[in-house]
């Protein structure tokens, strides 16, 4: 190890475990462990009855084998569906919440209590499978706007879940989607009244603490017709010698002329050097445009994950929508993502922009999978894609599969792709220049993901630059 | 002859280069420099001059600490200190600059963010106080004042898109902010017309300063008409073989490398 490298060489920051009782359901899957969930929860019966039908079709479901990502089979028997941290079952206030799960989240960056919240952010924290607090609800009630825990939307606004609910991903659509249809637990639930422009930035904060557990979360978001939404999602986990599994599925539906801009910041355990460990994050998200005029746009920073397993996606239904997809997908050590978008034109006039910057460090492997998907009736569309990849050493990889399918003769596609090499000559230009081997790799990385990282929220961008840094560190000799 | 004798010594040593000797980092059989002295001194311009593979370019780079050369001889002290000890980044805090012949681009990282960051590497050295992006903005004005340069390079990518020229003007207004008190010039000269050759000079000339040296590495004369050196050095297979006054570069631009 050179002195830069055992300089600069820090574990993954938010590997703690908090040690704090907890309500498991058994390991393993079936109609029992499902009713169990479902009983926890208190739901309404149309939700089993959903819930059941989803696992019927996973079964008949094989995991799929397409993706270019490599890991021992998981034993689906092994994971326990449902944990949740023990604490007073209806919250007034968060001065009932478990100090401990405070000072969680306080440890993560993410204060829940009045005095110390960040300001201009609503946030709902998940631990393991249960929505612990929700902050500044009074506050987003004033303007209409629903921001709870999913299972809370369950049970207070039943009709809203059960007409979105599975609109825009099916519970058949995929194997994890059928997966996480059947046994999801908890997650966030938005939406956003006609006309209403949401004064603060919603976000969800996932932490999976239990060991042996997966992360089986649902969000849903409802813009209405004329209202925007930024919604910015984080998470983090202990550093464990097992791989966890996350599959979650993310559903935004935007009425005519709303707009949804979609954050998330990746930061899952990686695993270690060896590649021992780390959480699988395999994940189905999609929006629909289902109204004229609406814009969905979506962002992420994957720096976390063993694997990575997501192509967010949109459908672009509504004339005149349009569809963005901005990508940081970093892959170190042993990490392995393949992540891209669909990109679905069903509308006159429809638009979409995909911005993907890949940089494989180690031996990690990073792939960039896109589809873009011209229908017949999709008169005047355009689809713009930039994929760029960046590489750092000699042992890692990356890959690029854009599918490209027009059955309407008026569109308009451009590509763009580069791969480049984070050149020994770029580290030596910086050090000339007096800045030190892990200032020079920030600076070039940095300038790298420039056009993503100015589509995060302001407060976030600082954040996400910094995890570059972490993620990268010790890259670089 | 030795390569400082005969000249005016004009103040302390900053630079003292005794039978270096360097080879290319990948194979060691490949010496390119062989023995290679060099003093100079603070308040002077020194011209190296030498044909297509004497040894030019790897000299700059060694000075500088390029990781793709090995030193295998030989000593530099830079301020009475040992160069070739320092890693490059150290060497650059303590005022020695190189202009790159083949400057890097940095997509996505502005110039005027490039130079804070480089100027507060230096200060924080130094134990100064780093800038903020305002108190900065006022030293980069003052020095684009001194050099009579427009802002238009600072908004731009570093080298990003930049044309042969433009890169080189580049370096240059890289040194003005750094101050460096060793500024080495790697064939700035090269792919510049003559109008860029002038601005290019005209600003190295306002920088100059009793207390720091320059050396400049170049192929051609036509760049001494312009930045006119005390000393002028003649670099072939790996060492200075001839040294002399300003009037030397004019004897090589009429008799060849050969004719010396």
């Amino acid at each position: 190890m050179t002195s830069i490298e055992a300089q600069v060489l820090q574990p993954y920051k938010y590997g703690f475990v908090t040690d704090i009782e907890s309500d498991d359901v058994p390991l393993g899957l079936n109609e029992d462990i499902i009713r169990l969930i479902s009983r926890k929860k208190g739901e309404p019966a149309f939700l089993l009855e959903w819930r059941l039908k989803a696992y019927r079709h996973w079964l008949t479901l094989t995991e799929p084998t397409w993706a270019n990502v490599h890991h021992p089979p998981i034993d689906y028997q092994a994971i326990r569906y449902y944990s949740a941290p023990k604490q007073q079952k209806k919250l007034d206030s968060l001065d009932q919440v478990d100090p401990k799960l405070l000072e969680t989240f306080d440890k993560l960056g993410i204060p829940l209590v009045e005095q110390k919240r960040l300001s201009g952010v609503a946030v709902d924290a998940v631990f393991d499978s249960v929505s612990v607090a929700t902050t500044f609800r009074a506050e987003l009630a004033k303007y209409g706007i629903i921001f709870c825990a999913f299972s809370e939307a369950v049970r207070e606004h039943p009709a809203l879940v059960e007409k979105w609910l599975g609109s825009v991903v099916p519970a058949s659509d995929n194997f994890f989607a059928a997966l996480n249809s059947a046994v999801f637990t908890d997650g966030s639930f938005c939406y956003i009244p006609k006309g209403v422009r949401s004064p603060l930035e919603l976000s969800t904060y996932f932490r999976i603490n239990a060991s042996s557990t997966g992360q089986f979360e649902r969000t849903l978001i409802v813009a209405d017709e004329g209202s925007y939404v930024s919604y910015l999602e984080g998470c983090s986990a202990p550093v464990r010698d097992e791989n966890q599994l996350h599959a979650a599925v993310v559903e935004l539906v935007a009425l005519d002329d709303a707009t949804i801009k979609y954050s998330t910041i990746q930061n899952w355990y990686p695993g270690d050097e060896n590649g021992k460990g780390g959480i699988y994050n395999f994940v189905t998200k999609r929006g629909a445009c289902r109204g004229r005029n609406s814009k969905i746009s979506w962002t992420q920073v994957e720096t976390g994950s063993a694997i990575t397993w997501k192509y967010p996606g949109c459908i672009l239904q509504g004339d005149n929508s349009i569809g963005e997809f901005y990508s940081v997908a970093v892959t170190n050590n042993h990490q392995q993502a393949d992540t891209g978008t669909k990109m679905i034109h069903m509308g006159k006039n429809t638009r979409s922009t995909i911005v993907s910057k890949g940089i494989s460090a180690g031996q990690g492997q990073n792939t960039y999978r896109g589809l873009v998907k011209i229908l017949k009736g999709a008169e005047d569309a355009r689809n713009y894609s930039q994929c760029d990849s960046m590489l750092i050493g000699d042992q890692c990889g990356a890959h690029t599969f854009p599918y490209i399918d027009v059955r309407n003769a008026s569109a308009i596609m451009e590509h763009e792709a580069s791969t480049s090499k984070i050149g020994e000559d770029q580290i030596f230009y910086c050090k000339q220049r007096g800045l030190s081997a892990e200032d020079a790799v920030s600076l070039v990385v940095n300038g790298f993901c420039k056009e993503v990282f100015k589509e995060l929220p302001m407060e976030f961008a600082v954040e996400a630059q910094n995890l570059l840094g972490i993620s990268l560190e010790g890259s670089v000799g | 002859m030795s390569a400082g004798s005969g000249k005016r010594e004009t103040g302390d040593v900053v630079l003292e280069i005794k039978g270096l000797h360097a080879t290319v980092a990948s194979d060691a059989k490949n010496e390119i420099l062989k023995g290679l002295d060099l003093v100079v001194r603070a308040g002077e311009v020194h011209a190296i001059m030498g044909p297509n593979g004497s040894g030019k370019s790897t000299l700059a780079a060694v000075l500088a600490g390029h990781p793709a050369y090995t030193v295998t001889g030989g000593t530099v002290k830079y301020q009475g200190k040992d160069l070739l000890e320092m890693a490059p980044e150290e060497r650059a805090r303590e005022g020695v600059f190189l202009a790159f012949q083949y400057p890097v681009a940095i997509r996505g990282i502005t110039n005027s963010y490039f130079l804070r960051s480089a100027v507060n590497a230096v200060r924080k050295h130094k134990g100064q106080e780093e800038l903020d992006p305002l108190d900065f903005l006022q030293v980069l004005e003052a020095k684009l004042k001194q050099i009579g340069w427009d802002d238009s390079f600072l908004n731009r990518a570093v080298n990003d898109g930049f044309s042969g020229g433009e890169k080189k003007r580049n370096e240059i207004l890289q040194m003005a902010v750094l101050e460096p008190i060793l500024a080495i010039l790697d064939e700035t000269d090269s792919g510049l017309d003559i109008d860029a050759l002038k601005t290019v000079a005209e600003a190295v000339n306002a920088l100059r300063r009793p207390d720091h040296a320059t050396v400049v590495v170049t192929h051609y004369q036509r760049l001494l008409n312009y930045i006119v050196p005390d000393r002028v050095h003649v670099l072939a297979g790996g060492r200075i073989v001839k040294s002399g006054g300003k009037e030397l570069a004019l004897e090589l631009e009429e008799k060849g490398y050969v004719g010396v």
